[in-house]
């Protein structure tokens, strides 16, 4: 069975990023890039289903500018055994639901048993791509996985709800998309790093794959949050009751 | 133009989140439908009838709808879909796994977790764990919108009276079953709802420590229990207890933090609190550069000593 996981290349997320003082957008000119830390735990969990023998070949696949390419380096030196860039200009604004468009027409091509992508990028924070893949290719989700079990043609999801958690059965192909508890992502090796470099990594364009990409929301502006002023240290426990009760009247 | 809120229940009665999503539908400026997507849910579309602002009730009842699939509830909403300019959703788990699924299916984009309307067509949504707010323009005929609970006052849940309009349900997909959940019975209030949380750091070293010292403390209160994600992740405490950019938003009345150091990705879940207290033997750490009232001690003193002194 083929797994194909998707990957976005986003802000290292140690970065504190700053807004431009012109209010277009934030400053990542010169900022660390990593992958999206929800999309390593993707690669992990099917490079750990190939360990296990329910895999055969893990495909990664990312959408943006060509440095997107070391993310997907990244992807093959956890384990994943080829890579598919789909190239878009740097000036482009890529939405979830031109991304989700763009790996659906990957879906088609390479008709993976299996997607596995991060719930959420720690950038646009949209939590949308796997969901709407989901719907374009008419196929189950489990979203928020913390547990992937497969068996035959289905796969079994524990998922991580409001509350507690939830299990699923899904038959297969299906779309998982991952929760921070579903594994820990192994370190990459000086010795992967290497053997991923001569790994085989396909740039096609949106032009290709007949995906209109063009962005269907318009950011207006990116503003600074309010910013909460630091308040006061107090000396002692009875101080910090007096204060709530008194002062902010909160108890 | 009208706005479709998708509720949120258990069959019996209609989930907090819904009222604040209530609001939001309201400020897009149109009339608000509620549709209840259930089994045996009469009794929560009578509920939603209730809430105020609510000017139509759509009441779908399968057993497809029992645990809310989202491959069963999203066909639900694509039979109501064209009467609509606004489809919202409150950002919650379940929220947020059909919103997306119904936008792509309408060949629209889906505006996340938005803490603002400005007008019907744009909104204000935090992008980088809140570190930054974007103003965003939609110009897709239908808004497909999850709403962020902080960001919106609860509508009134009682004072409306809605009609209650019966439609028929869709056929449930057979490629997803539910098989079951585990859904921690807790007499405390639900974190995303509550007016105090005490939230507990990884500091407190054990799941036994983190028991012993943080629950007297939300006995005291009658407040929720909340969690870093060093705390989840070290398995102090349940993975539904995290509090941060992937976890629960919250904004209670009073925020106690207790040997948390204050990452940006927790800070992103907690900053709008209203009144937040940090507990931390470490002068350095960041939370208190967000709390109004820090108190540098070991939380290990510090917090019975508070329990005590309330």
């Amino acid at each position: 069975m083929k797994i194909l996981v998707p990957v976005k290349r986003v802000v290292d997320y140690n970065v504190k990023v700053r807004v431009k003082s012109d209010n277009t957008g934030v400053d990542i000119a010169n900022v660390k890039m990593s992958m999206n830390p929800f999309d390593e735990i993707a690669v992990e969990e099917a490079v750990r289903l190939k360990e296990k023998g329910v895999a055969t070949e893990i495909i990664a696949v990312s959408c943006g500018v060509t440095q997107c390419q070391e993310t997907l380096r990244t992807a093959m030196a956890i384990g994943a055994d080829r890579a598919i860039l789909v190239e878009t200009p740097a000036d482009l604004e890529l939405q979830p639901l031109a991304v989700a468009k763009l790996i659906k027409a990957l879906i088609d091509k390479e008709q993976p048993g299996l997607v596995i992508l991060g719930k959420q990028a720690i950038d646009d924070d949209a939590n949308q791509t796997g969901q709407m893949l989901a719907a374009l290719a008419d196929l189950p989700q489990a979203t928020f996985a913390s547990k992937v079990e497969l068996a035959g043609d289905k796969a079994k999801v524990t998922r991580e709800v409001d509350g507690g958690l939830e299990t699923l059965e899904v038959s297969l192909p299906a779309i998982i998309t991952t929760d921070l508890r579903l594994n820990e992502p192994r370190y990459v090796t000086l010795p992967n790093i290497m053997k991923a470099k001569k790994k085989p990594l396909e740039t096609v364009k949106p032009e290709d794959l007949g995906v209109d990409v063009s962005p269907r929301l318009k950011t207006l502006k990116v503003c600074e949050p309010p910013k909460r002023g630091a308040g006061i240290k107090v000396p002692d426990v009875a101080t910090l009751v007096d204060k709530l009760k008194n002062e902010a009247k909160v108890i | 133009m009208t706005a479709l809120v998708i509720a949120e229940h258990d069959n019996t009665s209609i989930k907090g989140a819904t009222l604040n999503t209530v609001t939001a539908a309201a400020a897009c400026g149109g009339d608000v439908h509620v549709l209840v997507a259930g089994h045996h849910a009469g009794a929560a579309a009578a509920a939603a009838a209730q809430i105020a602002g609510v000017a139509k009730v759509l009441h779908a009842d399968g057993e497809g709808f029992a645990h809310g699939l989202a491959e069963n509830i999203t066909a639900q909403i694509l039979t109501l879909a064209a009467s609509y300019s606004h489809i919202l959703l409150p950002a919650t788990a379940s929220g947020k796994n059909i919103g997306p699924r119904v936008a792509a299916r309408l060949d629209v984009a889906q505006i996340s977790e938005i803490t603002k309307v400005e007008s019907a067509d744009t909104f204000e949504r935090p992008i980088y764990a809140g570190n930054a707010i974007a103003t965003v323009q939609s110009a897709d005929a239908v808004k497909v919108i999850t709403v962020r609970t902080t960001g919106f006052d609860a509508a009134a849940a009682t004072g409306g009276s809605a009609t209650v309009e019966t439609v028929a349900a869709v056929a449930a997909s057979a490629k997803t079953t539910y098989l079951g959940s585990e859904i921690a019975k807790s007499d405390r209030p639900e974190l995303t709802a509550a007016k105090i949380i005490v939230s507990g750091g990884r500091a407190l070293g054990s799941s036994e420590k983190f028991n012993e010292v943080m629950t007297p403390l939300a006995d005291k209160l009658g407040a929720a229990i909340g969690a870093s994600r060093a705390a989840v992740d070290a398995g102090y405490a349940a993975n539904d207890l995290q509090v941060g950019q992937t976890g629960k938003i919250v904004a209670p009345q009073l925020y106690i933090a207790a040997g948390i150091s204050g990452a940006i990705q927790h800070l992103a879940g907690m900053k709008d609190s209203k009144v937040i207290v940090a507990i931390n033997k470490d002068p350095e750490a960041p939370i208190f550069s967000v709390a109004d009232y820090g108190l540098e001690a070991d939380l290990f003193a510090a917090v019975p000593e508070l329990v005590k002194a309330l």
